[in-house]
């Protein structure tokens, strides 16, 4: 509450409301990124953003190069797929993707060749400062860039320059909350001078005339990496900020309110309040595409977890198996084991280690079930004590919410402020009970979605039904209007013979067409 | 003795007072909404299938809205618009006859065997088949409600019904399996047992 | 095969049975007061208290066909114990024993178990014998090294006695082995126009004893510092916020001074009402219990300021001498419609209807 008080009074850096302290497991943090090999099939799914899916542009038998457009967006909302490697298409059919129901996509299956030759048709702008934001804007789309946090939003929708709402300042999100990865960390140790390259990119698209580098300050050496290069550069417009280590930090409202003190209001996004964050890996990922000309075909997935022999910082492509990734880390059977795709907080099970790591990977954990019990045990009847509305970061009642999802209650959901939810699981996290709060949310929000959905549907039909009735009225009054005028005729003319000549054969029949 | 009468004649008066008021409050502050029926419709599927014994969702809605008719016949609606119906109607839930859930179907025409004769277009409630005498006819799956209307007509039984395709982008996460998580359904099958 | 969940998968390792454990270690101070002032006669009480709570829980789930493993976690033992605490030491082992029943089998699992009782058992428990019995509810013992107890409470046997026969079955007569409780006298010396200043002096009142706990009272209400202690301990645990105990405390405090300063002839200062009775308990282990408290910390503010308002008008005005357990009962009333309309502000809301 204080907190919140402070904020409101615009004092920045003050932290955000709530948010957990957990042990953060950072065991790769001084682990140098290194390259894995490529699998000896690569599986790419044709959706790993967030939006419309692609559809596939090759077909099978076809020769690719590495960073070649395989599969074109569809709609506003989408980028396009490149090839990881150079190979051949060897099918296209339905594979799981890393997606909590377990479902699949169409994915193209690629065998590399072994030469890994890249496609060299796009030109490096080495010369971008000269060039207009708009076609900087369209390099980034074409090369496929998502946001690489976890989110997959495709980034050149954010990238707008857009004079309704300018944007002051850029926030590269450095933060990296949660625990185990550390593949931000490690870029910014290693490839600094890419990013702050690709962060002044991202300044000339959207006209920003500051920057910040948002660090947690349990990441001493990226700090000072960072620091280190933009003394040497004398860029005053850029500064790096040291914050307080505390999940979920790194979530983009909350990071907004502790840099700047102000909160962005319900239902609207960040370049409402003139900010634009991106992610590290986002931003070198940009600058791969605008100097080097190169799409996006591999990212940095930290593989850790105390069931990870040996456990590792790599740069991977995308499209290749998870499995062949732990393999590289020295661990093959997953009997006891279970395989999270992202971090703990809010990375998802996989069934199965045969899917592929696409844009929004951003970690590989193998924990045991024994280290995972504590998380998923039965759970007991809420005891209202409020640790999960003291840590919620958005100050919601989580355990209040969690009673009316669990209840259908939907209305009173929402009026509790179900979508204001970010999933981050800071109040499963605290919970002594062990209630699955975070999971009776995502069911609330999954049956509010569906219940519209039918409302819709049902809006339509009954319009459908409507003027259906509508038309076969209209054809019965035109029916019964043309037998009244067949039978006006009828008698007009039996009324010039004489009554007595009236048949009654004829007054039968269209008695009987009635 | 006189206590007890000056007692019961105050709080007889306060009683009167109080439901004097209430008369009074009940006509002056009426809204005029609407018309029930109107508001029954809207929780309807409308599917229009008939399956509740009505020939539509519109004179099911009159129904319930005239007392006529109870809450729980609709079946594509299933439990959800029971309770809602239920609700807006301020009576008890009640069982609904059928005990599964039903699965969501579309139609769906084998062409090859299909003989144009038209009477599945006029039998969908929704006019959700196309096509002409002596053509092909199709089912549009996405307007078709799963009424099963036109299987009926079909003369040479040519119409499925198969279960809808389950999108990756309408998935949703299930309630957890825990026992606690099944409470709130228990308790809604035990209202109306 | 474990349970199919979503994310988060890593936890604090916080349980309900730590938190109920950790409220117990929190009243170890506070019993061993009890024991230092009432002997053998604290250590069975207490004993009964916990035991009869822990069985009442299970016949009740038994009976109701419910598992039996909620038993051993913690809460039916807790609300022992702070039952236990209210009492008077001289009360008959039956009352005791109907007071631990009433307190599980009507306050809490009556309702459905934990979780789901509106009121404070323990309270609720205390207030159905206070009103069914006043008179040994209100009969205080001279407690051990005030200089005028008669009985060695610390000699089992004659402890024992007292215990299972009740103060009837001793040759002594009640007035020389029980004496009024600072509030108790307050009010009667009320009743009788005495002034403050006077009738504490005739108390031989002393603030120093009030808040290390050598004056009579129930078994742990008496020593301020003990149960501050434990308090604080809650408090750096986590296990409770400040915004209950806080706000009640300061409430009946400023409601004192208020009164004090406009007639100290008549009504106490704030410094005895803060010591006096079972406000501290109330307000850190009776108020602060989670299930029948809000969850918002505004709300709960909302509460304590509440309970604070009820205690002191009680206290002054009402016909008991101690309103703090009728207080935070009639609050958990209150507290569903506290928790809706005390909701915090959603982020992006401010300004906004929520």
């Amino acid at each position: 509450m204080i907190k919140s008080f402070l904020n409101k009074l615009g004092f920045a850096n003050a932290p955000f409301a709530g948010g957990i302290t957990p042990d953060m497991c950072k065991w790769t943090e001084h682990s140098a990124i290194e390259d894995c090999p490529l699998p000896p099939l690569f599986i790419v799914p044709i959706k790993q953003h967030i939006g419309q899916a692609c559809t596939p542009l090759v077909q099978v038998g076809d020769l690719v190069l590495r960073g070649q457009k395989i599969a074109k967006s569809e709609g506003y909302l989408s980028v396009p797929i490149h090839a990881p490697t150079s190979g051949k298409v060897i099918k296209i059919e339905e594979h799981p993707i890393p997606h909590p129901s377990g479902m699949g996509l169409a994915s193209i299956f690629i065998e590399p060749d072994g030469k890994d030759e890249r496609d060299t048709s796009l030109a490096t702008m080495d010369n971008w400062q000269d060039i207009d934001p708009a076609e900087l804007r369209e390099r980034v789309r074409v090369c496929g860039i998502a946001g690489l946090g976890g989110a997959a939003f495709p980034t050149f929708i954010k990238l707008l320059k857009d004079k309704r709402h300018p944007i002051e300042t850029v926030i590269l999100n450095g933060i990296e909350c949660e625990p185990f990865l550390t593949n931000d960390h490690r870029l910014m140790v290693e490839n600094s001078a890419e990013i702050l390259h690709g962060l002044q990119i991202v300044m000339h698209m959207v006209g920003a005339q500051k920057a910040v580098i948002a660090i947690e300050d349990n990441k001493p050496t990226a700090v000072s990496a960072m620091q280190k290069l933009i003394d040497a550069l004398g860029n005053d417009a850029i500064s790096v900020v040291s914050l307080p280590t505390r999940y979920p930090q790194g979530s983009e409202k909350q990071l907004i309110e502790s840099l700047t003190g102000k909160q962005v209001p319900a239902g609207k996004l960040p370049m409402h309040a003139g900010v634009l964050c991106q992610n590290i890996g986002t931003t070198r990922a940009i600058y791969d595409a605008v100097v080097l000309g190169h799409a996006i075909t591999d990212r940095i997935i930290t593989i850790s977890g105390d069931a990870v022999p040996k456990p590792a910082n790599m740069r991977v492509r995308l499209g290749t198996p998870m499995r062949f990734i732990y393999a590289q880390r020295g661990l093959e059977h997953f009997d006891g084991i279970q395989i999270l795709h992202g971090g703990p907080m809010m990375g998802e099970r996989m069934r199965h280690p045969d899917i592929p790591v696409i844009k929004s990977s951003t970690g590989l954990l193998a924990i045991s079930d024994e280290q995972i019990k504590p998380a998923h045990q039965v759970e007991d009847p809420c005891i209202r004590c409020g640790h999960c509305s003291e840590v919620c970061p958005v100050n919601l009642v989580p355990n209040l919410l969690a009673d009316h999802c669990r209840n259908d209650q939907l209305e009173r959901a929402e009026d509790y402020d179900l979508f204001d939810c970010i999933e981050c699981g800071a109040c499963s996290y605290v919970c002594p009970s062990h209630i699955p709060l975070v999971h009776y949310f995502r069911y609330g929000k999954g049956q509010t979605a569906q219940v519209r959905r039918e409302q819709s549907f049902a809006e339509v039909s009954r319009v459908r039904s409507e003027s259906r009735d509508a038309r076969l009225q209209r054809e019965k009054d035109e029916k019964a209007a043309k037998r009244r005028k067949v039978r006006n005729t009828l008698r007009s003319e039996s009324v010039l013979n004489t009554d007595n000549d009236a048949k009654p054969e004829d007054t039968k029949k269209s008695e009987s067409k009635e | 003795m006189e206590e007890l009468l000056y007692a019961t004649l105050s709080l007889g008066a306060f009683a009167l007072i109080a439901g004097i008021i209430l008369a009074i409050a009940s006509k002056v502050f009426h809204i005029e909404g609407d018309p029930l029926s109107d508001k029954v419709d809207a929780l309807l599927p409308q599917t229009q299938c008939g399956q509740c014994g009505y020939p539509g969702c519109r004179p099911y809605a009159n129904a319930v809205a005239s007392g006529e008719a109870d809450v729980n016949h609709c079946v594509p609606g299933g439990e959800r618009t029971m309770l809602s119906i239920a609700d807006l109607m301020g009576v008890e839930p009640k069982a609904l006859e059928e005990e599964e859930e039903a699965v969501p179907v579309v139609a769906f025409v084998r062409e090859d065997e299909c003989i144009g004769c038209t009477l599945c277009i006029k039998a969908c409630p929704v006019d959700a088949i196309i096509g002409a005498p002596k053509q092909y006819h199709t089912v549009v799956s996405d307007h078709c409600t799963g009424c099963v209307l036109c299987l009926e007509p079909c003369p040479v039984d040519c119409i499925d019904m198969i279960q809808k395709p389950e999108l990756l982008e309408h998935w949703s996460w299930p309630l957890p399996d825990t026992e606690r998580a099944q409470l709130g359904a228990e308790r809604r099958e035990s209202h109306h047992d | 095969m474990l349970i199919h969940l979503s994310s988060p998968h890593i936890h604090s390792g916080d349980s309900i049975r730590a938190t109920m454990f950790a409220v117990i270690l929190a009243l170890i101070p506070a019993g061993i007061i009890s024991v230092y002032l009432f002997g053998w006669l604290a250590v069975f009480l207490i004993l009964l208290c916990m035991l009869g709570c822990m069985t009442t829980e299970f016949i009740a789930l038994k009976w109701m066909g419910r598992p039996t493993a909620p038993v051993m976690d913690g809460s039916a033992a807790l609300t022992g114990l702070l039952l236990a605490l209210t009492l008077p030491a001289s009360i008959p082992w039956w009352m005791a024993l109907l007071g631990s029943i009433f307190a599980i089998g009507l306050g809490k699992q009556v309702y459905g178990g934990l979780g789901y009782n509106p009121f404070n058992p323990a309270l609720s428990a205390r207030i159905i014998l206070l009103v069914s019995f006043p008179l040994q509810m209100t009969t205080w013992l001279i407690p051990m090294h005030l200089g005028a107890s008669i009985i060695d409470l610390y000699d089992f046997s004659s402890a024992w006695q007292l215990f299972a026969f009740g103060v009837s079955s001793l040759p002594h007569a009640l007035d020389a082995i029980t004496m009024a409780s600072p509030l108790g006298h307050i009010k009667t010396e009320w009743s009788q126009g005495v002034g403050v200043s006077e009738a504490l002096r005739a108390y031989d009142y002393s603030y120093l004893d009030a808040f290390i706990g050598r004056e009579t009272g129930s078994l742990g209400e008496t020593s301020a510092l003990a149960l501050l202690i434990g308090g604080i301990y809650l408090l750096a645990r986590h296990t409770i916020t400040w915004h209950i105990p806080f706000s009640f405390i300061a409430t009946v405090a400023t409601m004192a001074a208020i009164a004090s300063m406009i007639d100290p002839n008549h009504y106490t200062p704030p410094l005895f009402h803060m010591l006096a009775g079972g406000l501290i308990l109330c307000a850190f282990f009776m108020a602060t219990d989670p299930v029948s408290s809000p969850v918002t910390p505004m709300g709960q503010i909302v509460f304590g300021i509440g309970c604070g308002m009820i205690t002191w008008c009680i206290r002054t005005w009402g016909g008991y001498p101690e309103g703090a357990m009728f207080a935070v009962v009639l609050m958990n009333c209150a507290v569903p419609l506290i928790d809706h309309y005390c909701r915090p502000t959603v982020y992006g809301k401010r300004g906004s209807q929520s």
